[in-house]
Formats: structure tokens, C-alpha cells, sequence
């Protein structure tokens, strides 16, 4: 192989496991605040949609994404003032979600189907994008690129090792404590269920302007899904999240290289490998005790309503 | 024969949608497996809807259901199409094929229009198709003549019949011009994931393709194809906004004529349980402009299609060999029609193991 074709694949991998790394990211801070959001899938096309229409109607694909961003907060709203102030079943809301995502989005999106979209173009950071191989791996890639490690790298900060993130992990453990102790939890909850919305937001817009810069329904196809997975995976811990992404999108592109390459087993087999991948993980991280007890939000799925 | 997937929200995010006209003489029904905003296989059958209203304007009541999935659910929905008064029920995806012969039975007095399936157990069932394989045979031509490695990258949905004709006639029209011709074939087990299908199409390309076709819904491969340079055939519809530089030329499905011609059948009276497989000739199937290649090579396309229009050319024509070295038709001899919707066999020359 020569380096040209291992840049390019990693190059493909990245692209793949972008999106899914920051809805996954986005997604683990909900959790640890202790509420379960299944609407990713929902508000992930959300913003694909928005993000495209926007940079449709601007011209600027930036715009686009902020748009993106803004959408998936707001939309998120819905769900946090429905499960959070009316303490409505989180599941059941979260899947509403997602049906009304999948819904409303081809609405707006009816108009955009068939016109081709604004690609987000690549930024090459200078002196950096001209190191041999590297340079060329991590420092010629679009925004969202980039968002997605330093917000790997912010959420790991800000959850292990600010007061804030202690904050964030007490209300989810035990939001009884959290409550006598003076903390606000639904302000708290709030706040990080539209985060986890404008990450999917940003998600979904990296799919309509970088992965594959069109509008079509269901253009998501199941990765909202694979994000939710992505978060028990890597046990509510944002460097495995990346771990986790990766790996995925590896295996998705390795099984279309052994595919093209010739390799004899059956296709169906190699489609499924990224799935079963991460159901082995799963299977051993959930055999570990100590460590999914030590992880997992405790008040997960809760609902939390404060007595006057 | 088309979509086998379906997400499992499909059954709750199927919606209707009904216009209200209230003096109409027939009402027309149908049922997609997808999105009408797929830009693919259910895009063009709502095209074909939009045909019948243009053409018989108040005359026709329209209504129709997307996202329906196949299996029970699809005789639900059929069924309740066929009690709200509609005259006649398009369904247009492979596995609506039990469903719809089911209520047919149960409602002699509605006519019933299958896609792509066999079975007509009762005369108000027709049955439909189109011999998309035509425009493949063409595409072969011309990816031997413009590939400069001569070999092509192909990424197919699921092993099905319909999908593996197509491989196998793209392969006997590259063969006619280059005997050498090889094919890459990825699976991507999904009819429609864009993020999937880019995924594909970026492998093959970095396997070194210089010329990918695709038998997957999405505008994706196309848009790959175009932002690396390399030449590739658009799908379903013409997907030349998504490749300027790139498209050679399209499949595209127009169903229009048929469920015009159908539904003025049933205003008329004339309509018969019939099974047809129309194809370039009838205007089923439609080349998209041949563009991006030099004129020598479009005129060669444009004279094939004009031979398979007139039937001069059929492309499953002995001498035709299997994959395993066994002969299939000799000299001469023509595939029966059996053997062709059942197709489970590649022919020499395609480099793939067929996944079973």
C-alpha cells in the first residue's frame, strides 16, 4: 500500500466517523446529566436539513452550519421542556423525536431535493498541512474536523476536571443530593439537553455539506442510532467516544476495500462487521462491573421532579 | 424488485396523503416503499403520479402512501386504499407482491398493478416491470471504451435477481467492446444510505477505478465521482446536476407513460390483468444525454440503443458462458424470460463471488 492510498483512507474513515463522533459527544453529556435523549436520529436530520437550506439560501455553507447548530438546540428544546418540565416518559419523547424529525425535515426539505449542495471546503492550516503525511492527515481538513477533536478534548476537561463538570456528573448520579444541595437540576439538565442538541445539529449539517453535500430524506440512515450506541460503548468516557468512532468508521471502510479487493467472504458477513464490533465491546465492558458501575450515571432515564 | 430495507421507524412514519377532489370519475392510489423525496426508485414512480394528474386533471383523484414497509403492513395499507374508493392500486416495490395479490382477492372490483412482481392470481392483478438491464449493456460499451484501465468499479444494493442482470449485462456490453473487461463489485447492503454509498464509491476509487455505476438510490457515488475526477452513470434519474463534468449518461425510470395509459384504462373501461416488461422501446427507459465522453463513443451508445429500440439487439444473446466455465445460451439462442427474473449466476468474465 502506498502512502497515498493510506492517506486517502484514513482521509475516508475520518469522514465517516465525524459525524458520528460528535452526536456520540454531544449525546454523553445529556447522559451524564442523568436524561436519556433517543431523538439523536431525529435531530441529527434536522439539521442536515437546515444546514443545507441555510447554505442554499445564503450562499455560505458556515452559515449553513450555524444554522445547523441553532435548529438542534431549539429542536432539542421541545424534548427538554416536555421531559424535563413535564417529566414526560424520556424514551417515549425521545422517540417521538426522532419520528417527528424524520417527518418535519422532509417537509422543509421538499424544495431541496435534487439541487446539489455547498461542500464546507477544506482549510489547510499553514506551516502544519505542509508536514509529510501528517500534515496532510490532520491539518488539511474541513471545519468540523477540527470541532470534533477540540470538543473531544473540551468535554473531557470540562467533565473530568472543571466544578462545572462536577456539577453536570452529580446531577445525573443522584439528583435528589444534587437538589438538597442547592443545585438548580433542571437548569442543568436544560442546558446540557440543548447542547446535545446542537451537537446532533452540527452532526447532521456535516452530512448535508461535507459527507455528501445533497438533500435527501433520511439522508441519516440510521447514524442518530449508532451515536446512542457509540455513548454505553465507550461508558459515557469522551476519549473512548473517539476510540469508538473511529473503529466504526474503520471496519465500514475496510469491508468495502476487502470487498473490491476480492476477498472471499460474503459481503453480507463484512457489512456486518462494524456492528458486531461493537456488540463484542459492549459485551466486554458490561462483564467488567466495577467499571460500568463506576460509569454509568446513576439517575439515567429518571425524571426529577423537584418538591417545592 | 427493489428495497428490501426499511428503517424500523418506516411503519409509524408512513403517512397518507390525500387530495379532496370531490367530482372525480376514478380514483388512483399508490403505494412507495421509500420517501418520495429519495431522488430515486420512489421519486420517480410519484413523477409518474404527478403524469396522471397533469393528464386527466379533475377527472382523477390521486392519493398516495410513502415509506410503507413490506410485509404486513404493506396488506394494511392496501387494504384501506381499497376501501376508500380507490378504482385502481399502484404498488410499486417487490415485496408488496403477497399483500396486494391478498386483498386483491378480497376486492374483485378494484384494479390491482403490481411492480416487478409474477403473480396474477386473480384477473383484477396486472403486473409491470421495466428492462432496466437495456441501458446497462449501453453503459458497459461505454465504460470499455472510455476506461483507461479497463476495469470499473460497480457498488450493488443486494444480491437479488434484478441487480446481478444488471451486473451481468453491463459486463456482455463491455465485453463486446473490450473481451478483456474486468469489474470491481461492492456490496452495500442498504438500497439507500448516502453517508454508505460515498463510503463505496471512495474505496473503489482509491482501489484504483477510474469509472464507477452504481445500482444504490442516492446522488452520492455521483458527487464522489465528480469531486475526484473520475467518470461514473447516474441512477434512477438524471443525476447530472450532481456530476456536470462527470455523468456519461443515466437510467432513468419513467413510469409515466404506463400509468397514464393504465388509468385511462380504467376511465374507459378497457382495463385487463396483463404482464409487461417495457423497456427503451415503449420510453419505460430513458438514456440521459450522452455527455462527458468524445463523439465517437456517444454515437457508438446512441447507435446500440437505437438496435435495442428496434430489437435488432438483445443483449442476452448466446454464445453466452456462465461464471463457472458452463455454457448458458448458445449461438444465437435468447435468455427465457424465466431465467432472466430469476437471475442468480454471474457470466464469465465478472470477477466477484456472488454472495448466496
Amino acid at each position: 500500500m502506498t502512502p497515498e492510498i493510506a492517506i486517502a483512507i484514513f482521509l475516508t474513515i475520518a469522514t465517516a466517523a465525524t459525524p458520528l463522533l460528535i452526536a456520540a459527544l454531544g449525546e454523553l453529556v445529556v447522559e451524564r446529566s442523568g436524561v436519556l435523549n433517543l431523538g439523536v436520529e431525529g435531530m441529527m436530520v434536522m439539521g442536515a436539513v437546515t444546514g443545507f437550506g441555510a447554505a442554499q439560501i445564503t450562499g455560505s455553507a458556515y452559515l449553513g452550519l450555524l444554522a445547523a447548530i441553532i435548529c438542534g438546540a431549539l429542536f432539542s428544546l421541545l424534548f427538554g421542556v416536555l421531559t424535563l418540565s413535564l417529566a414526560t416518559n424520556q424514551v417515549a419523547t425521545g422517540l417521538s423525536l426522532t419520528l417527528l424529525g424524520l417527518g418535519a425535515s422532509g417537509m422543509i426539505g421538499e424544495n431541496f431535493i435534487g439541487l446539489p449542495g455547498i461542500k464546507l471546503k477544506a482549510i489547510e492550516i499553514p506551516l502544519l498541512s505542509d508536514i509529510p503525511v501528517i500534515g496532510r492527515l490532520l491539518f488539511a481538513q474541513d471545519l468540523i474536523f477540527y470541532i470534533s477533536i477540540l470538543l473531544t478534548i473540551a468535554i473531557w476537561y470540562f467533565v473530568f476536571k472543571t466544578r462545572a463538570g462536577l456539577t453536570l456528573r452529580s446531577v445525573g448520579d443522584n439528583h435528589t443530593s444534587a437538589h438538597a444541595l442547592g443545585i438548580n437540576v433542571l437548569k442543568v439538565r436544560y442546558l446540557a439537553v440543548m447542547f446535545g442538541g446542537a451537537c446532533a445539529g452540527l452532526a447532521g449539517a456535516h452530512l448535508s455539506l461535507v459527507y455528501t453535500p445533497q438533500w435527501t430524506e433520511n439522508m441519516t440512515a440510521g447514524r442518530g442510532w449508532i451515536a446512542l450506541a457509540l455513548v454505553v460503548f465507550a461508558s459515557w468516557r469522551p476519549l473512548r467516544i473517539v476510540a469508538g468512532a473511529y473503529l466504526f468508521g474503520a471496519v465500514t471502510i475496510a469491508q468495502f476495500h476487502a470487498q473490491a479487493q476480492g476477498v472471499a467472504i460474503p459481503s453480507q458477513l463484512l457489512s456486518s462487521l462494524p456492528y458486531i464490533a461493537t456488540i463484542i465491546v459492549l459485551v466486554l465492558i458490561s462483564t467488567n462491573k466495577r467499571m460500568t458501575m463506576k460509569n454509568t450515571p446513576a439517575s439515567l432515564g429518571k425524571p426529577f421532579v423537584p418538591d417545592r | 424488485m427493489k428495497k428490501i430495507t426499511k428503517t424500523i421507524l418506516g411503519a409509524a412514519a408512513a403517512t397518507l396523503f390525500a387530495s379532496s377532489a370531490m367530482a372525480a370519475d376514478a380514483k388512483a392510489c399508490f403505494i412507495y416503499v421509500g420517501p418520495i423525496g429519495d431522488f430515486g426508485w420512489s421519486y420517480q414512480h410519484h413523477q409518474g403520479l404527478l403524469a396522471v394528474e397533469e393528464a386527466y386533471g379533475d377527472k382523477v383523484e390521486t392519493a398516495y402512501l410513502e415509506s410503507v414497509p413490506e410485509g404486513a403492513d404493506a396488506e394494511r395499507a392496501i387494504e384501506r386504499f381499497a376501501r376508500s374508493g380507490c378504482n385502481i392500486i399502484f404498488t410499486t416495490s417487490f415485496g408488496y407482491m403477497d399483500p396486494t395479490n391478498k386483498v386483491a382477492a378480497k376486492f374483485p372490483d378494484v384494479k390491482f398493478e403490481h411492480a416487478t412482481g409474477y403473480k396474477r392470481d386473480t384477473e383484477n392483478v396486472a403486473t409491470y416491470s421495466s428492462k432496466f438491464y437495456q441501458g446497462r449493456y449501453i453503459q458497459g460499451q461505454i465504460a470499455a471504451k472510455l476506461s483507461e484501465k479497463g476495469e470499473a468499479g460497480y457498488i450493488g444494493s443486494f444480491p437479488i435477481p434484478e441487480v446481478v442482470r444488471g451486473i451481468n449485462s453491463f459486463m456482455l456490453g463491455a465485453q463486446s467492446v473490450n473481451p478483456d473487461f474486468k469489474v470491481k463489485v461492492v456490496w452495500a447492503n442498504t438500497w439507500f444510505d448516502p453517508g454508505k454509498e460515498a463510503d463505496a464509491a471512495k474505496s473503489l476509487i482509491d482501489q484504483g477505478v477510474d469509472i464507477i455505476t452504481q445500482h444504490t438510490d442516492s446522488t452520492a457515488p455521483m458527487q464522489v465521482a465528480e469531486e475526484r475526477g473520475i467518470k461514473a452513470f447516474g441512477q434512477a434519474s438524471d443525476m447530472i446536476e450532481f456530476g456536470k463534468k462527470t455523468q456519461l449518461t443515466a437510467i432513468i425510470d419513467d413510469w409515466a407513460p404506463y400509468y397514464v395509459e393504465r388509468v385511462g384504462a380504467v376511465l374507459d373501461g378497457t382495463w385487463k390483468s396483463q404482464d409487461v416488461w417495457h423497456g427503451l422501446a415503449e420510453g419505460n427507459v430513458v438514456m440521459a444525454e450522452y455527455a462527458n465522453m468524445p463523439d465517437d463513443v456517444a454515437a457508438m451508445a446512441k447507435e446500440t440503443e437505437e438496435k435495442i429500440k428496434s430489437g435488432e439487439l438483445e443483449p442476452f444473446t448466446g454464445p453466452i458462458t456462465k461464471q463457472d466455465g458452463s455454457e448458458w445460451l448458445a449461438e444465437g439462442d435468447k435468455a427465457d424470460i424465466g431465467t432472466m427474473l430469476g437471475m442468480n449466476f454471474y457470466i464469465k468474465g465478472v470477477d466477484d463471488k456472488l454472495p448466496q
